[in-house]
């Protein structure tokens, strides 16, 4: 799997959110966003998941490029079953408890049959280490382990990546370890990851690439080792050397 | 009280009964389901923003709920047959009380469906669902919920409101009240009777709707089921 982004544009009214993002993923490679609020992280991520429609620029997955300012609703559908995500405010369904969270993808969109699907959100839940919890529903859970159960659910759909919206933002502060422990036991196993954190040790430790945000466009991008260590850019030397004094 | 009223009281209640039985709850039961599928129609057609479809729901709650029911009643019963469209009295009296419980209701729903957080609708996109697989699975069973303690009022309300099919030659309980005052003449004690079998026919409806919100609140209760 390789992901390429080429010049995305994003506007909401006069607002330019993305000024022509270029962005590529490799196989196996964890990426991670980094920059200050309003820099258009969020946006970037959502545009290649469709949530947010982009007014231009191109998207080339697994080889196949699309344009994404004129996507066909079967090409978008396509796409996303390929990929999963994870928000920042989990979003699990709340009518469903964690199984059925889990293979809803499965039956509904993959027409898996009922037991297959079962067998493996089971599967998934252990990854997560909640299959303890599984006929919860998620108003009886925590939000980690809401945000535990939203990675289980975009892994059971064995997808080719896995788009992370700020996924311990929401966070109590003692519930951020358990999900970042989860994201980091994917790297380990090889899930492709596209990551908008403020997590610096995640960025440092886990990413293998980091790309640097700022006002819709990318100020600096390179090798997570070495990254933190030697910024090339001011403004990203600024942002890191707040980021390391917030606790 | 005496022998003489009493009497009266024990020979009318199933006389007052067994109308509100076949007429009144059928009625009602009827009625308030039509309604149910032309609100829930009416209220998707509004979420989802369909083309054109949306105006024809907006005229249309516009009208019903500006309008009185009575008056409804009387343009169907009364009004229709004048240009050669003849309805029998029970089938009108459905079709009115659909179409304007049909408005009321669709606004119930839409409603709820607007207050489901929209994270619950971009999360189904995500799991590669397509949008009618989400409106079932996901955001309509959540707008039912909502909106169920506010329908299950409706449906009361309505109960309550065929009384005024009396006036369209329907013999249900009300009918069959003044028909029975027109023999006794003890207007207090039939009308009091008839409003408590009304009051007993809610009541099962009050405990109807609390067994259901119950039953559907179980995803809401924050103490996991054992």
């Amino acid at each position: 799997m390789t992901l390429d982004v080429a010049g995305i544009t994003k506007r909401f009214g006069p607002l330019e959110v993305l000024k022509g993002v270029d962005l590529s993923v490799a196989q196996g490679n964890v990426v991670a966003i980094l920059g200050p609020s309003g820099s258009g992280k969020t946006t970037l991520l959502r545009c290649l998941n469709f949530l947010e429609r982009a007014d231009g620029g191109s998207l080339t997955f697994d080889g196949e490029r699309f344009d994404l300012a004129h996507m066909s609703r079967k090409d978008i559908l396509r796409l996303r079953r390929k990929t999963a995500f994870v928000f920042q405010s989990y979003n699990l369904f709340l009518n469903k408890t964690a199984l059925e969270n889990v293979t809803e993808g499965l039956v509904t969109a993959r027409k898996m049959n009922k037991a297959d699907a079962v067998v493996k959100a089971e599967r998934a839940l252990e990854r997560v280490g909640m299959l303890d919890r599984k006929d919860h529903y998620p108003v009886q859970l925590s939000g980690g382990q809401q945000q535990r159960v939203a990675i289980a659910r975009a892994l059971a759909t064995d997808p080719e990546i896995i788009y992370f919206d700020e996924p311990t933002s929401a966070l109590d502060p003692e519930l951020i370890g358990e999900v970042l422990a989860v994201m980091r036991k994917l790297a380990e196993d090889g899930q492709t990851q596209l990551v908008v954190t403020h997590e610096m040790n995640f960025a440092r430790n886990v990413s293998t690439k980091v790309v640097f945000m700022e006002d819709g466009a990318v100020v600096e991008e390179g090798p997570s080792q070495g990254f933190f260590e030697n910024p090339r850019e001011e403004r990203v030397k600024a942002f890191l050397q707040t980021m390391e004094r917030t606790p | 009280m005496n022998g003489r009223l009493l009497g009266i009281l024990a020979d009318s209640f199933p006389k007052i009964l067994i109308p509100g039985l076949t007429r009144t709850i059928p009625l009602t039961a009827i009625s308030f389901s039509l309604a149910m599928v032309i609100a829930v129609a009416v209220a998707l057609a509004q979420f989802a923003g369909v083309r054109g479809l949306k105006q024809v729901c907006r005229f249309y709650i516009w009208v019903i709920r500006g309008t009185p029911l009575l008056v409804q009643l009387f343009v169907v019963f009364y009004g229709l047959p004048h240009v050669g469209v003849v309805i029998e009295p029970f089938t009108a009296a459905i079709f009115v009380f659909s179409i304007n419980e049909g408005a009321y209701s669709a606004e119930i729903i839409r409603a709820a469906l607007e207050s489901v957080p929209v994270g619950q609708l971009e999360a189904g996109y995500c799991v590669g669902m397509s949008y009618p697989q989400i409106i079932r699975r996901i955001v309509l069973p959540q707008a039912l919920r909502t909106a169920f303690p506010a329908l299950g009022n409706s449906l009361i309300a309505m109960l309550k409101d065929t009384s005024l099919v009396s006036v369209v030659t329907v013999t249900e309980m009300m009918m069959a009240t003044k028909q029975l005052n027109a023999i006794y003449y003890e207007p207090l004690a039939l009308y009091l009777e008839t409003a408590f079998i009304y009051l007993m026919f809610c009541t099962v409806l009050t405990k109807l709707q609390s067994w259901g919100e119950r039953k559907l609140s179980v995803y809401e209760r924050r103490e996991a089921a054992a």
